[in-house]
């Protein structure tokens, strides 16, 4: 029986390696449904979830999928599933209960071209606004882009920790090229990985609360059947759980639910900076775009152009602050993604025409090549 | 209580009756208690509870034999029964052992 | 003289929020009825209320949550079932009761409720069926008798009911009952026996919705009853497919199915987990 952690160096897809990232993580509850290209990661954990004491459900569908792992969540273990774009468009309406009831989960996306059926096996980065904004109503969440099988490995870790931590679903947002790259990936052993539980009410249980926030502004969860009755909904409810129907107890709920993320963005905004501190000319990009970047960034300063990039960790919350300083000082943004236009509306928003910005997208189903980044690059400065 | 037979034991068993306790502020005024009570204990007051409607009254306090019906038909958790105390006169004298 | 106390505990009080009481449903309304007897049944059958759960969809059914003084889940439209088998996979030791409505449980979540029933997760299924969905106003269901008038279908419903039971048994449910409000001794029992099977257990309730269906109908609550009370048999032998809905041939009430097959853990347990670790489980050989 292999252990949790399969300390040791591995060639492995980007699909298995989160598998593994998230079993590392402590994760062992994962209900799925098949769909190329994120099938793979299914198919990997419900081998392994037997040997360390969790359970793999294959669902119905990715409706069923999404909320058995709220549910299992609400039980007390930590939970994931994995879908592409048709998926990631039904798991909407539960991602928005996971959200409002504060459930913490992990849902990666392995990206694929879309719109609808789009091509099934051919990648793209084009649900990057519906991972911000596809579910209904108006909320926060937290969304990472790996760029490699061994980013994507320490990344779901991240996911869970701050899933738990701050109490919200948090989405991986990788795609098919790197779901399905080999590439090394090595893993250490447990003692060196840090994981992070929800956190745990204290107290007496018949005066508990199950939302009233703790002083960090993050409620203590308990489990189903701990005795502490707690009643959670998907209505507009107050801090004991209790749906109220009111604009005040709307007021505070969207304050709660916003407010944990929106007071906690240092902790939360992960970025990477490559040769930013001298460049005229930021390369914003984010996952497997961000590879071309790099190469990009080097081939430009070789032809004397002082090119940088800003690599997105975490996409969602946007790192608005860091477009907004850079802006006045540089002569302008290209945004790499595989679609057409999406991060790059928020680094136009962000840069309040201080600085003129542009796209280098494609609408998906490759990548995009450093020679096109430096044309346009030429092209635009 | 009238029996149209007359059980053997009739001098031994006490009949159980109950006593009906009812919650007036939460009935809605459904009126199935009244409807459905074997014995027709309950009838519609003419009181107003605090939401408007009639709550039920007890009209025949000692045809209630505690059956329980009203307390698990009522949708509102609004009436219950419990058993009386048993009349200690009533209770028959034990044959020496 | 009987006491008509404003400060009486009713006995159902513990397992009730009652700073949530009154609640919000119609006078007349069935699912008030179906609750209080899934609450008896609960403290009946001695199963450790701490471990126990109830799951809910949406609609008027699924409010019944709300009202219980135990860990409680109001989940999405139609998907308290996927949510509650989440949940018991995850927790078996966890007693988990969905209490939702027709509408939630066999339209949007039809194809949830067969997949749970085919793997036989221990879950009991307290289905309280009036026939519409109430909460929105009273529209057709999938449940809605042929001819009925609801909002969406003003010149009567053309299509046909679902056979609940029949539904359940053919998806493999290891205990299947229908009855009325109106028998809530009957009900009760029912729940009770459900909540002790082991499986996936389903228990259909027929109920009034005076103010939605009822009154498109001309049925006031009472009349409903009344049609409870003259228009059904109790047939505990009869067959699932038996079972439709007709008002005029009369409806069939009663326990239909009570079988014993390995649960959706105990499978998986026996099949997926490694032997190691279930021995481990078992303990030490003594």
């Amino acid at each position: 029986m292999k252990p949790a952690v399969l300390t040791g160096e591995y060639f492995m897809t980007g699909d298995v390696a989160c598998a593994e990232g998230a079993l590392a993580a402590g994760c062992r509850f994962f209900g799925g449904y098949p769909i190329t290209p994120a099938t793979e990661v299914a198919e990997h954990i419900s081998g392994r979830l037997p040997d360390v004491g969790g359970t793999f459900i294959q669902m119905e569908d990715e409706i069923a999928a999404l909320a058995s792992v709220v549910g299992a969540s609400c039980a007390g273990v930590k939970s994931m599933t994995a879908t592409s774009g048709p998926g990631f468009s039904l798991m909407m309406e539960n991602l928005g209960l996971a959200i409002c009831t504060e459930t913490p989960c992990v849902l990666v996306n392995v990206q694929r071209a879309g719109p609808s059926t789009g091509l099934p096996t051919q990648g793209a980065q084009g649900d990057m606004m519906q991972a911000r904004w596809g579910s209904h109503g108006h909320y926060e969440l937290i969304a990472l882009a790996p760029s490699s099988p061994q980013d994507i490995f320490y990344q779901t870790i991240d996911a869970f920790n701050l899933s738990e931590t701050y109490r919200v679903p948090v989405l991986i947002m990788t795609d098919e090229m790197i779901g399905h790259l080999s590439e090394r990936v090595v893993i250490p052993e447990a003692s060196k990985i840090k994981t992070v539980s929800r956190p745990r009410p204290k107290g007496r249980k018949d005066r508990f609360r199950p939302f009233e926030p703790g002083p960090n502004g993050i409620a203590p969860m308990a489990a189903a059947g701990e005795g502490y009755h707690i009643h959670v909904t998907g209505l507009t409810h107050d801090a004991r759980g209790y749906p109220v129907m009111t604009v005040e107890a709307q007021e505070w709920m969207m304050n709660q639910l916003m407010g944990k993320i929106r007071n906690n963005l240092d902790d939360i905004i992960r970025t990477e900076t490559y040769r930013l501190e001298d460049a005229d000319i930021v390369i914003v990009s984010y996952g497997v775009s961000s590879r071309t970047s790099l190469a990009a960034v080097d081939e430009a300063r070789e032809q004397g152009i002082k090119a940088g990039m800003l690599r997105l960790v975490t996409v969602w919350p946007f790192p608005e602050d860091q477009i907004r300083r850079l802006a006045p000082r540089v002569k302008g943004f290209i945004t790499v993604e595989i679609n057409l236009g999406q991060i790059h509306l928020e680094v136009e928003r962000c840069a309040a025409g201080k600085a003129p910005c542009f796209l280098v997208g494609h609408p998906g189903g490759t990548i995009i090549t450093p020679e096109q980044v430096i044309e346009a690059v030429k092209e635009y400065f | 209580m009238g029996f149209w037979r007359v059980p053997f034991d009739s001098h031994d068993i006490q009949v159980t009756t109950g006593i009906v306790h009812i919650l007036e502020d939460r009935c809605k005024g459904c009126g199935y208690c009244i409807e459905f009570c074997p014995r027709k204990v309950l009838e519609f007051s003419t009181r107003f509870n605090a939401k408007g409607y009639h709550p039920p009254a007890v009209v025949k306090p000692d045809d209630c034999v505690n059956c329980h019906f009203c307390e698990i038909i009522c949708p509102e958790f609004a009436i219950y029964s419990v058993e009386a105390p048993l009349d200690p006169s009533a209770l028959p004298v034990t044959e020496a052992a | 003289m009987n006491p008509i106390s404003k400060q009486a505990k009713h006995p159902l009080d513990d397992l009730l929020r009652t700073d949530r009481i009154p609640h919000i449903w119609c006078p007349g309304c069935g699912i008030g009825t179906a609750f209080s007897s899934c609450l008896i049944a609960m403290k009946e059958s001695g199963i450790d209320l701490e471990k126990t759960v109830m799951v809910s969809g949406i609609g008027c059914s699924g409010r019944g949550a709300g009202y219980v003084n135990l860990d409680s889940y109001h989940t999405t439209h139609g998907r308290a079932i996927p949510f509650a088998t989440g949940m018991k996979l995850a927790n078996p030791e966890l007693n988990v009761v969905v209490f939702s409505g027709d509408g939630d449980l066999f339209a949007i979540g039809g194809n949830h409720f067969i997949h749970a029933a085919r793997r036989n997760v221990d879950l009991t299924i307290v289905c309280v069926n009036n026939f519409n969905y109430g909460m929105t106003g009273g529209q057709v269901a999938a449940t809605t008798p042929h001819i009925a008038k609801t909002t969406t279908t003003p010149m009567g419903n053309p299509e046909t009911p679902f056979n609940l039971p029949l539904l359940a048994y053919a998806s493999g449910a290891s205990y299947v009952a229908r009855w009325t409000i109106l028998h809530a001794r009957e009900l009760m029992e029912s729940i009770e026996e459900a909540l002790m099977n082991r499986g996936f257990s389903f228990v259909e309730i027929l109920s009034p919705c005076p103010v939605n269906y009822g009154r498109r109908n001309k049925e006031k609550a009472l009349d409903t009853l009344k049609i409870y009370q003259d228009r059904t048999l109790i047939r505990n032998d009869a067959h699932p497919w038996e079972l439709e809905i007709d008002f005029d041939k009369g409806i069939i009430l009663g326990k239909f199915v009570e079988t014993e097959r390995p649960t959706c853990t105990d499978s998986y347990d026996n099949v997926c987990r490694p032997k190691e670790l279930l021995e481990e489980a078992k303990g030490p050989k003594q």
